[in-house]
C-alpha cells in the first residue's frame, strides 16, 4: 500500500482565502475581541427574510453530516405558520470529531451570531443551544458568553443553553426535540419532521453549530465571498477534525473540495506509512490510502470513491495497526450507544459487534466473513434512525477497503494488529453518559 | 397513486401479526421482526394489507397512500 503520494502544494491564493471561521483564535476571548476580529454584526436586517435568499444563494450546506442545503431547510421553517424554534446543534456525539467543541469553546459568539440571525429570518420565538450535559465547564462557559451578549443588548431573544444526554443517538435532530419537549433523548418515527412539528408542536430549525457559524460570517459579507471557497458545487470552508497516524492532528479549516492527502499534509503530513483513511466517522468509511488520497472532500467527491464525509472526520490508518480489531470494538461501543427502540438495531447491532469480534479476534472459522455480510441487510433501513445504516455502512466499506486481512483473520486467525493500543477514540466507561433522560 | 406499508420500527415488538395476514408482502427475520419484501402493495392485496393494518397489537403497520410526487 502506498503512503506518501505527492501532493500538489497548497497555492497562496488558497492560504488567502483561510482561515474565515477560524480566523477569531488568534483575538482574546469575549464579545469585545470577537468583533474585532469578524466585524460587527448588523442584526437586525431590514428585512430578516433576505438572509434566507442570501443563504440559498450561497449555496451552504449542514455541517452536522447530513449536508442538507441550509437555506432549503431555514425555508422550510420560515414559511410554516404559527410560533417557531431554532435549535443549535453542539451536542457533537461522534467520537472522532472535535470541531465543534472547538468553535464552542474558542468561538461561542460565531455560533451565537448564528443563533441570532436564524431567530431572525424564520421569525422564531424560542431558541436553544444544546452541548452535552455532562459538560459542565462548557455549559458554565457558553451561559457567560449568552450572559455577555444580553448584557449589550445584542440578540433578538435570550438562548437557552441546555445540556442534554451524552449518547451517540442524542444527537441527531429528533432525539433533540424528543428530549427538549420532555422525553427520552432517542430519535423519533418520522414524520413529522422537527420542520413541520418540532419543540412544543412547533416547526423548528435544527442546524450544527458550524453551520450557524458560517452563518454568521454570510450575512456579513455575501454569498458571492461565501462562494469564493470552495467548489462551485461545494462552496465554502469547512471544520475537518484530523487524527490518526498524522504529526499534528487537530481541527483544521478547509475549502470544500481540498482532496484527502492535502488535508494529511495540513496535519503535519504522516508520522508513518500510512495503509488507509477512515473518513467521516462512525458512520463513515474506510479507505485505501491510495484511494483516498486523491479524493476531493465534499459529500460527492468522497461517494463517487466509495467514501462518505459525514461532519469532516479524518482518520490516518497507519501500516500494521488492525482495522478489523477497531472496527469490532467500534461496533460494540455502537450497539451500546443503540437507544434500543428498534428490533433489528437492538438484536443486530449486537449479533454484528459478537461476529466481527470473533473474526477479528479469533478468526479462523470457514463462514465467518459470510455471516456478517448476512448480517447487514438485517439491520439496514430497518431503524427509526440512520444508526443501524451508519453501522453497517462501516462495516461494507471495512471488507470492501481490507479484503486480504478479513481473509487472513478468517482463514489464518488474529494478526499481530490486534495487540496495540486502540487508535480509534472511544469514551471510557467512566465518561460515557448512560442515561437517556 | 401507489399504496406502500411502511413499519414504525420503534412501536413494533415483533408480534409477527403481519407476517400471518400478509405472506405476499412481509417476512420475519431472525428476530421475528418484520421486513417488508416488496413496500408497494399490488391492488389485489389492498384489503389484506389493510386487515393487517388493522390487526398489528401495536399500531405498527402503516398504509401510506401516495398521491403522485413525494419528496
Amino acid at each position: 500500500m502506498t503512503a506518501l503520494m505527492p501532493v500538489p502544494a497548497l497555492t497562496a491564493r488558497t492560504a488567502r482565502r483561510i482561515p474565515r471561521l477560524l480566523a477569531g483564535l488568534g483575538h482574546p476571548p469575549g464579545l469585545a475581541g470577537h468583533e474585532h476580529a469578524y466585524g460587527p454584526l448588523r442584526v437586525p436586517p431590514r428585512r430578516p427574510g433576505r438572509l434566507i435568499d442570501v443563504v440559498e444563494a450561497s449555496g451552504l450546506t449542514g455541517r452536522g453530516g447530513a449536508g442538507y442545503p441550509a437555506g432549503r431547510k431555514m425555508r422550510a421553517v420560515a414559511v410554516a405558520p404559527g410560533r417557531k424554534t431554532v435549535v443549535a446543534n453542539g451536542a457533537e456525539g461522534e467520537p472522532a470529531s472535535g470541531k465543534d467543541r472547538l468553535l464552542l469553546t474558542r468561538l461561542p459568539h460565531l455560533v451565537l451570531d448564528g443563533i441570532a440571525l436564524a431567530v431572525q429570518a424564520v421569525g422564531a420565538d424560542e431558541a436553544y443551544l444544546c452541548v452535552h450535559g455532562t459538560d459542565g465547564a462548557l455549559l458554565g462557559h457558553l451561559e457567560r458568553a449568552v450572559a455577555e451578549r444580553e448584557a449589550a443588548g445584542l440578540d433578538p431573544l435570550p438562548v437557552q443553553v441546555t445540556g442534554i444526554p451524552g449518547r451517540y443517538v442524542s444527537s441527531e435532530q429528533s432525539s433533540i426535540v424528543q428530549y427538549l419537549n420532555g422525553g427520552p433523548a432517542k430519535p423519533t418515527f418520522s414524520p413529522p419532521r422537527p420542520h413541520e412539528r418540532g419543540v412544543h408542536g412547533q416547526p423548528t430549525l435544527v442546524h450544527n453549530v458550524e453551520t450557524l457559524a458560517h452563518l454568521a460570517l454570510i450575512a456579513r459579507r455575501g454569498d458571492h465571498w461565501f462562494r469564493g471557497a470552495g467548489l462551485p458545487s461545494a462552496p465554502g470552508t469547512m471544520l475537518v477534525t484530523v487524527s490518526g497516524a498524522v504529526r499534528r492532528p487537530g481541527v483544521y479549516e478547509i475549502e470544500m473540495g481540498t482532496t484527502a492527502g492535502e488535508v494529511i499534509t495540513l496535519a503535519g503530513g504522516p508520522a508513518v506509512r500510512l495503509q488507509a483513511l477512515l473518513t467521516g466517522g462512525y458512520f463513515g468509511t474506510w479507505l485505501p490510502a491510495e484511494t483516498a488520497w486523491p479524493a476531493p472532500l465534499t459529500h460527492a467527491g468522497l461517494r463517487a470513491v466509495g467514501g462518505s464525509l459525514g461532519a469532516g472526520i479524518v482518520v490516518a490508518w497507519p501500516a500494521g495497526a488492525c482495522p478489523l480489531a477497531e472496527t469490532a470494538r467500534v461496533v460494540r461501543y455502537m450497539a451500546e450507544e443503540s437507544a434500543g427502540q428498534c428490533g433489528p438495531c437492538r438484536f443486530g447491532l449486537p449479533a454484528l459487534a459478537d461476529a466481527l469480534a470473533a473474526l477479528a479476534f479469533s478468526g479462523g472459522r470457514e463462514g465467518a466473513i459470510d455471516g456478517i455480510a448476512e448480517l447487514l441487510p438485517l439491520v439496514e433501513r430497518r431503524g427509526a434512525c440512520r444508526h443501524p445504516d451508519g453501522v453497517a455502512q462501516l462495516v461494507r466499506s471495512l471488507f470492501t477497503a481490507f479484503p486480504a486481512d478479513a481473509h487472513w483473520h478468517q482463514w489464518q486467525g488474529a494478526c499481530g494488529g490486534v495487540r496495540r493500543p486502540p487508535l480509534l477514540p472511544l469514551p471510557g466507561d467512566e465518561e460515557r453518559d448512560w442515561n437517556w433522560g | 397513486m401507489s399504496v406502500t406499508l411502511r413499519i414504525n420500527p420503534i412501536a413494533c415488538t415483533g408480534h409477527g401479526m403481519c407476517a400471518e395476514l400478509l405472506p405476499e408482502v412481509i417476512e420475519l427475520d431472525r428476530w421475528g421482526y418484520p421486513v417488508v419484501v416488496s413496500p408497494a402493495i399490488p391492488r389485489p392485496l389492498l384489503d389484506h394489507a389493510r386487515r393487517a393494518v388493522q390487526a398489528c397489537p401495536r399500531l405498527a403497520l402503516l398504509v401510506e397512500e401516495r398521491a403522485g410526487k413525494h419528496r
